[in-house]
């Protein structure tokens, strides 16, 4: 193959598109054009952007690297009554809201495009977008624009909408959050506070403090942490008291045991003034744990963010046929029995048998098949797939959740679920921590009250030092916080990282199974080989601009620049090929057996290569086989090194694939697999099923793009979304790499091994810190002071390993802010000089 | 010690002043979304307000 002899040179010097900064398929060069295109979609928006004043777009030196892929719904049903009474608001003033989640935004620069849409559309007032959740809040006039023609409008330029179905959750996580911010905010300004009057009391031990200055700062500590306590620190008391009833030992146990006897103890030897009063432990304790609480909580969160887009995927309204007339109804009013009407272009909303017409489904979606599907009366079609070429009736057999591809989604979610017992295993773990340090404390005391000494006064003091001194506040944080800077370096290099034990998972090596369609290849029919003269190529050319199938994209998409005449009396046959007359000359492009049928002699044989890898369409000129051209699916320029990259690690690779096992076993050899690490054919169930068997003797790493690949990427230790991937698949991925290409593969398994290292330094650190310390305390030999300073030290140790551990490798400097840019876009003249 | 009584409440003061100003500000979703708003402050036109965009010549 050519395509894996491109070497880095020879690509830099390639055309890049204007829009999107890809490289520009040699085919589609068009000589003397100051601007050039990858696809018609990139050259559809680029034009949109400039007629609308939106080209300050390409000034901001961050392009999208992305192909714009315009779906070309009609969203009419955006304008429906029923979809304003579900999804839209009304403001005062009469404009109407509502919230779109999009497809497609990953970067700042998409951020930008959104924003300024309202420039290009009269009528649209706002459009504000949430980058991080891909949500965008639309406000419009009703008076001036429909919101289909915004939909429209974001579709054209690469931004396909679908309505925001989780606005009830998202309300109630919101107020969560915003309720921990708070507890957070009022916990630090009272650590503060009451840091500040322990140093003040502490200082004075060593100089000269009159007592009732001592007694004054001690009485206002007092009254400071009374509010830390019990508003901010109220959720470790019920943390406690939830493990408790549940007869379990879960970490809040001993850090509500620690702060209410701290505190209890501090308030009576305040008003009794005598002893240490723990205030400060207390108060930085609250802050600290909360701290670490909320980072473990903002990492769990963007999964979660994630899995709000399954629920926009599937197509939310279909036309139904009632009395012979066609009406919009919402997918979830989609009975067994009722006719769907399917124009071409129609996503369908449930599954059914098809009852009249003929046409080809592009089911790449759900099972990875790159190829369309022919369907005619009777076949099956499955809710999610997408009809390509002409007009189906479909009897409903299943909707909503009874469908096939609820089932999967449904399946993708519980995999989420069950990944939450990583959580719990730490948690189980400090469960042990908890009985050591409270059979430790119960020790301590009874020493000192019965033991040798016999000093029943100071006995609880020591006591409460080692609770408040084996406070697992290192321990809290060192994990969190080594995960949340690691995650956030990894975002800077464009691997979107959703939670820590990925991390864990792709450190300790195991097994990578690679999709083919998409992940391993670029995903895309594309012209391979032509064997013909120059002077058929307008002919062919004519013919396929009157269709919308693969096969017609791929040439119009490698001979974008030609100039093609009129065609007439144009038809087409679905699964087999189109025929028509352009200018004097009879025309027929397609499969061989629909070409041969239009052949004056039969004896044109199949010599054009091996037709298992490449899709034959023959070209017949007025009777005479002129033509061969083979179609195909590249392999991506870096999957070879790669691979062999991950090999090299240690892992085993396989290739799983619901594409045809001849193409995948040939992409196998060229890729260097052995025959049994390759695996063809496989619809989701069966990937779904390869996943968890291998999932059950080791770590399983699956990398997917389709939505073919979501339920086995959430059945995997740990399933990786390559970019230009469906988003459902995206969001049941553990990680997303952002930037075309598998070579991030292995950047991720080096980072995350790094990362691992940090954490367990981190750990040991907090283990060593809380064994002096509980000696220290149960010998007796620690004073509040020490405490004191051996406390915010052991958590600030702990940040600044995780700060300066190395784990991944932020991006080369020099491309300034541009966050996921390739360098090589700047050198190419798009970055911005300022 | 007649100054600490009246400097530590005053500083009492102004940290429930700010500690109030915070709360309302996360009870109103400023935090809400902390990666969007710095990205567009990234950009140079401020968010339309009924004006096209500069036409800066390109350089």
């Amino acid at each position: 193959m050519t395509v894996l002899e491109i070497d880095r040179t020879t690509a830099a010097a390639e055309q890049e598109c204007a829009h999107c900064g890809l490289a520009v398929p040699a085919g589609l060069v068009r000589a003397g054009e100051a601007f050039q295109f990858c696809c018609a979609g990139c050259h559809a928006a680029w034009d949109v952007l400039h007629d609308r004043g939106l080209e300050g777009y390409y000034r901001l030196g961050e392009l999208r690297r992305e192909r714009v892929r315009v779906s070309g719904e009609s969203f009419e049903e955006y304008d429906h009554p029923a979809f304003h009474a579900l999804h839209v608001k009304t403001l005062p003033g009469g404009l109407k809201e509502t919230r779109f989640q999009l497809e497609g935004i990953h970067c700042a620069s998409c951020v930008w495009l959104v924003e300024r849409v309202p420039l290009a559309i009269p009528g649209l007032v706002r459009a504000e977008t949430d980058m991080t959740r891909a949500l965008a809040r639309i406000t419009w006039d009703p008076a001036q624009v429909r919101l289909s023609e915004v939909a429209r409008f974001l579709d054209r330029i690469g931004y396909r909408s679908h309505p925001f179905r989780g606005a009830g959750a998202d309300a109630v996580r919101r107020a969560d959050e915003r309720a921990m911010l708070a507890r957070i905010g009022v916990a630090g300004a009272i650590a503060g506070n009451v840091m500040m009057f322990a140093t003040a009391i502490y200082s004075g031990w060593f100089g000269h403090m009159a007592h009732a200055d001592e007694r004054y700062l001690r009485w206002m500590s007092l009254v400071l942490t009374t509010p830390a306590v019990l508003f901010p620190g109220r959720v470790f008391f019920r943390g406690a008291w939830a493990a408790l009833r549940m007869r379990t030992l879960h970490m809040d146990v001993p850090i509500a045991l620690a702060l209410a006897i701290g505190y209890a103890r501090g308030a009576v030897n305040t008003v009794t003034d005598r002893g240490p009063i723990y205030f400060d432990g207390v108060a930085m304790l609250i802050f600290l744990l909360l701290v670490g609480r909320f980072l473990q909580q903002r990492a769990q969160r963007s999964a979660a963010d994630a899995a709000e887009f399954l629920h926009a995927l599937s197509p939310a309204h279909a036309r139904v046929i009632e009395d012979g007339r066609e009406r919009v109804l919402p997918a979830a009013a989609l009975l067994p029995g009722m006719r769907l009407s399917l124009r071409p272009g129609d996503t369908v909303a449930a599954d059914g048998v098809v009852t009249g017409g003929r046409s080809e489904m592009d089911v790449a979606w759900l099972t990875g098949e790159s190829r369309p599907a022919v369907v005619s009366e009777g076949d099956p079609v499955w809710a999610g797939t997408t009809n390509r070429s002409s007009p189906l009736t479909v009897r409903v057999t299943g909707s909503g959740e009874a469908t096939r591809l609820a089932r999967m989604l449904a399946e993708v979610e519980r995999g989420g679920r069950r990944r939450a017992p990583v959580v719990a295993t730490a948690d189980r773990l400090a469960g042990g921590f908890v009985a050591v340090v409270l059979v430790l404390a119960s020790l301590t005391w009874a020493y000192w009250t019965f033991g040798p000494q016999r000093m029943p006064a100071s006995a609880l003091d020591h006591a409460i030092a080692l609770l408040i001194v084996t406070c697992p506040c290192a321990l809290a944080l060192a994990t969190p916080l080594a995960v949340s800077v690691a995650i956030g370096r990894a975002a800077r290099s464009a691997l979107l990282i959703k939670g820590g034990d990925a991390l864990e998972s792709l450190a300790r090596g195991g097994t990578l199974y690679l999709d083919k369609t998409g992940t391993v290849t670029e995903g895309r029919t594309s012209l391979e080989r032509w064997d013909g003269p120059d002077w058929a190529r307008p002919l062919v050319l004519a013919l396929e601009h009157h269709a919308s199938h693969p096969v017609a994209d791929g040439f119009r998409a490698a001979w974008d620049g030609l100039e093609a005449p009129e065609a007439r009396e144009v038809t087409m046959t679905p699964g087999g090929g189109i025929a028509g007359v352009v200018g004097e000359r009879r025309v027929a492009v397609g499969s061989p057996g629909f070409v041969r049928a239009h052949l004056e002699s039969q004896d044109a044989s199949d010599d054009g290569g091996d037709t298992r890898v490449l899709t034959p369409v023959w070209v017949a000129v007025d009777g005479r086989l002129v033509a061969r051209a083979g179609f195909g699916d590249r392999v991506r320029a870096d999957a070879r090194t790669a691979i062999d990259a991950m090999r090299a690690r240690g892992w085993r690779v396989a290739l799983l694939s619901g594409d045809h096992p001849d193409l995948v076993a040939h992409v196998g050899r060229e890729l260097g697999f052995a025959a049994e690490d390759v695996e063809g054919g496989a619809g989701p169930e069966r990937k779904c099923q390869v996943i968890e068997a291998a999932a059950a003797c080791g770590t399983v790493v699956m990398a997917g793009d389709g939505i073919n690949d979501a339920a086995a990427i959430a059945r995997a230790t740990v399933g990786i979304g390559v970019r230009g991937g469906a988003e459902a698949c995206l969001a049941a991925a553990d990680v997303f790499v952002a930037r075309p290409g598998l070579a991030a593969l292995e950047e991720l398994v080096a980072g995350s091994e790094r990362t691992l290292g940090v954490i367990r330094r981190n750990i040991a650190f907090s283990l060593v810190y809380n064994t002096v310390g509980a000696v220290l305390a149960m010998s007796g030999r620690i004073d509040p002071l020490l405490a004191a300073i051996l406390m915010p030290l052991s958590s600030l140790t702990v940040v600044l390993a995780s700060w300066h551990g190395r784990t991944f490798d932020t991006p080369r400097s020099g491309t300034g802010r541009g966050r996921r840019l390739d360098p090589s876009a700047v050198s190419a003249g798009h970055g911005r000089a300022t | 010690m007649s100054a600490l009584l009246i400097v530590v409440p005053l500083a009492l003061l102004v940290v429930g002043a700010a500690v109030a100003a915070y709360l309302w500000a996360a009870r109103d979703g400023q935090f809400d979304d902390l990666t969007t708003p710095a990205v567009r402050a990234l950009h140079d036109d401020p968010p339309p307000a009924g004006t096209a965009p500069g036409d800066e010549a390109e350089d």
